[in-house]
């Protein structure tokens, strides 16, 4: 059969190819893991300083400056340069580098949350005694949680988009039954290559759908339509 | 290996090394030729693609919503695997890479343009059209120069991510200096050729972004001077 998707079909009906040792399966399983790993370390530093950040109201300068860095820096590049320092070679190198690329959205979100608390209720808070701690796990943060699951939600697709290419350095990942049918050449392998990208493509949509439910479920009802309004105008000035 | 490199006492492993750029000089610059030039088609066919899209999303209003949702799906799609779908198709080589890289700049064009577009006061547009300009020259003469600011935007985000991606290119064998990071890697994990890499493809980025900053304050002389 020459029909590249006919073969992808084929491929994809075969149950070995599922669950042989590197099979889909397994591929599934060390995507997701490795994702969801990048991500809570991704969390772990961003979301901390971003609030810092925006609840003291300065480096704002600093955010901007890291999403544009790490915008100009390409994937490949830090995937193969981490294995060569003190992380080594293996999960840990490509969990960092992967994590790299969540930062971004996470921090930028968590300072634009914390900043567009309203400033009385932050006033209100001060005035009946609350110090800076409390007023930033009171007032600001349960405000910033529609953007925090935003923020959330943009790094996790972004970092399993971004895992496939971890295949390049045998990180494993689905990118690796793309990497392999490559490597058949393409005629032979064209069916597994395609196979390879419905999938990886299907679960970065799977991922983006089941976010965009959690996010609406942990966004508080009346922060709902405000939320929306606010979001524009943070884009709008972003975009100026 | 138990010999050693002829002219060399002990090459070692150093993140950086002159000698390498100079004994590699021209495969180096083919790369960053290479990288450019696929980063300049595809912004630039991309420009081209993107902006009657978002004219014709700014126009006809229902437009808009499919328009945008059909991009933002795209972008939803890893790199990796726009690659797998189109190499079967599209073949080993550059058309494959340009294909892929024009796709995703081409998200990031229509958006801000359309935002760009949609920012023009109300009131210019009325003044506009009171004072006799049609639809074409409104477009040209008014709403495209107003939103020029956001079309930059879109050209400067769209060709600092593309010269990102154009190394994933490496997959089809045309991943520009992509190609360099990638064999530094497989020989033996060569970290000079590696950083030589990476450190021409950052630069490149902020060179390109630094142009087109350039050019959208020539084009916009009436912004210069005004608090941001």
């Amino acid at each position: 059969m020459s029909n590249p998707v006919g073969q992808a079909v084929v491929w994809l009906n075969d149950p070995l190819n599922w669950t042989n040792p590197g099979g889909v399966l397994d591929r599934l399983g060390e995507h997701l893991g490795m994702s969801a790993a990048a991500v809570l370390l991704g969390c772990l530093v961003a979301w901390p300083v971003g609030l810092w950040l925006g609840h003291t109201g300065r480096g704002g300068g600093l955010v901007v400056l890291v999403s544009n860095v790490t915008l100009a820096i390409p994937t490949l590049a830090l995937l193969t340069i981490l294995p060569l320092t003190f992380l080594g070679f293996g999960r840990p190198a490509v969990v960092v580098a992967l994590a790299v690329f969540a930062v971004p959205p996470l921090l930028a979100n968590a300072y634009t949350g914390v900043r567009q608390a309203d400033p009385e209720a932050r006033d209100a808070a001060r005035g009946m005694g609350l110090s800076g701690g409390q007023v930033l796990r009171q007032v600001e943060l349960p405000l910033a949680v529609p953007y925090l699951a935003a923020g959330f939600r943009t790094a996790a697709v972004q970092v399993v988009a971004t895992a496939a290419l971890a295949s390049f350095v045998n990180g494993g990942g689905l990118g690796q039954i793309i990497r392999a049918g490559f490597g058949l050449d393409i005629a032979a392998g064209g069916g597994q290559i395609i196979a390879g990208g419905l999938l990886v493509a299907g679960l970065a949509m799977l991922v983006e759908l089941v976010l965009a439910v959690v996010e609406r479920l942990v966004t508080p009802r009346p922060l709902r339509p405000a939320r929306r309004a606010n979001r524009r105008a943070a884009d709008a000035v972003a975009g100026s | 290996m138990s010999f050693r490199l002829s002219y060399r006492a002990d090459p070692g492993n150093p993140w950086f090394s002159w000698q390498y750029v100079r004994d590699n000089s021209d495969t180096i610059l083919a790369a960053l030729r290479d990288h450019a030039s696929l980063t300049a088609r595809a912004v630039l066919i991309a420009a081209l693609v993107a902006l009657p899209l978002a004219v014709a999303a700014h126009w006809f209003r229902p437009l808009a919503g499919p328009i945008l949702a059909f991009t933002g799906v795209l972008y939803t799609i890893p790199s990796l695997a726009l690659f797998a779908l189109l190499a079967p198709y599209l073949g080993i080589g550059a058309v494959t890479v340009l294909s892929v890289v024009v796709l995703y700049a081409l998200l990031v064009i229509v958006r801000n343009a359309v935002a760009g577009l949609s920012q023009v006061p109300p009131d210019v547009r009325e003044a506009a059209e009171g004072m006799g300009y049609g639809r074409w020259g409104r477009l040209l003469r008014i709403e495209l120069p107003l939103a020029l600011p956001g079309i930059l935007t879109g050209l400067r985000l769209a060709t600092v991510s593309t010269v990102a991606l154009v190394t994933v290119g490496v997959v089809v064998g045309r991943g520009g200096l992509g190609q360099l990071i990638f064999a530094g890697f497989q020989n033996n994990f060569y970290k000079a050729e590696i950083m030589t890499g990476t450190l021409l493809c950052v630069l490149l980025a902020l060179v390109l972004d630094l142009l087109l900053a350039g050019l959208g304050r020539a084009v916009t002389p009436w912004l210069r001077g005004r608090p941001r």
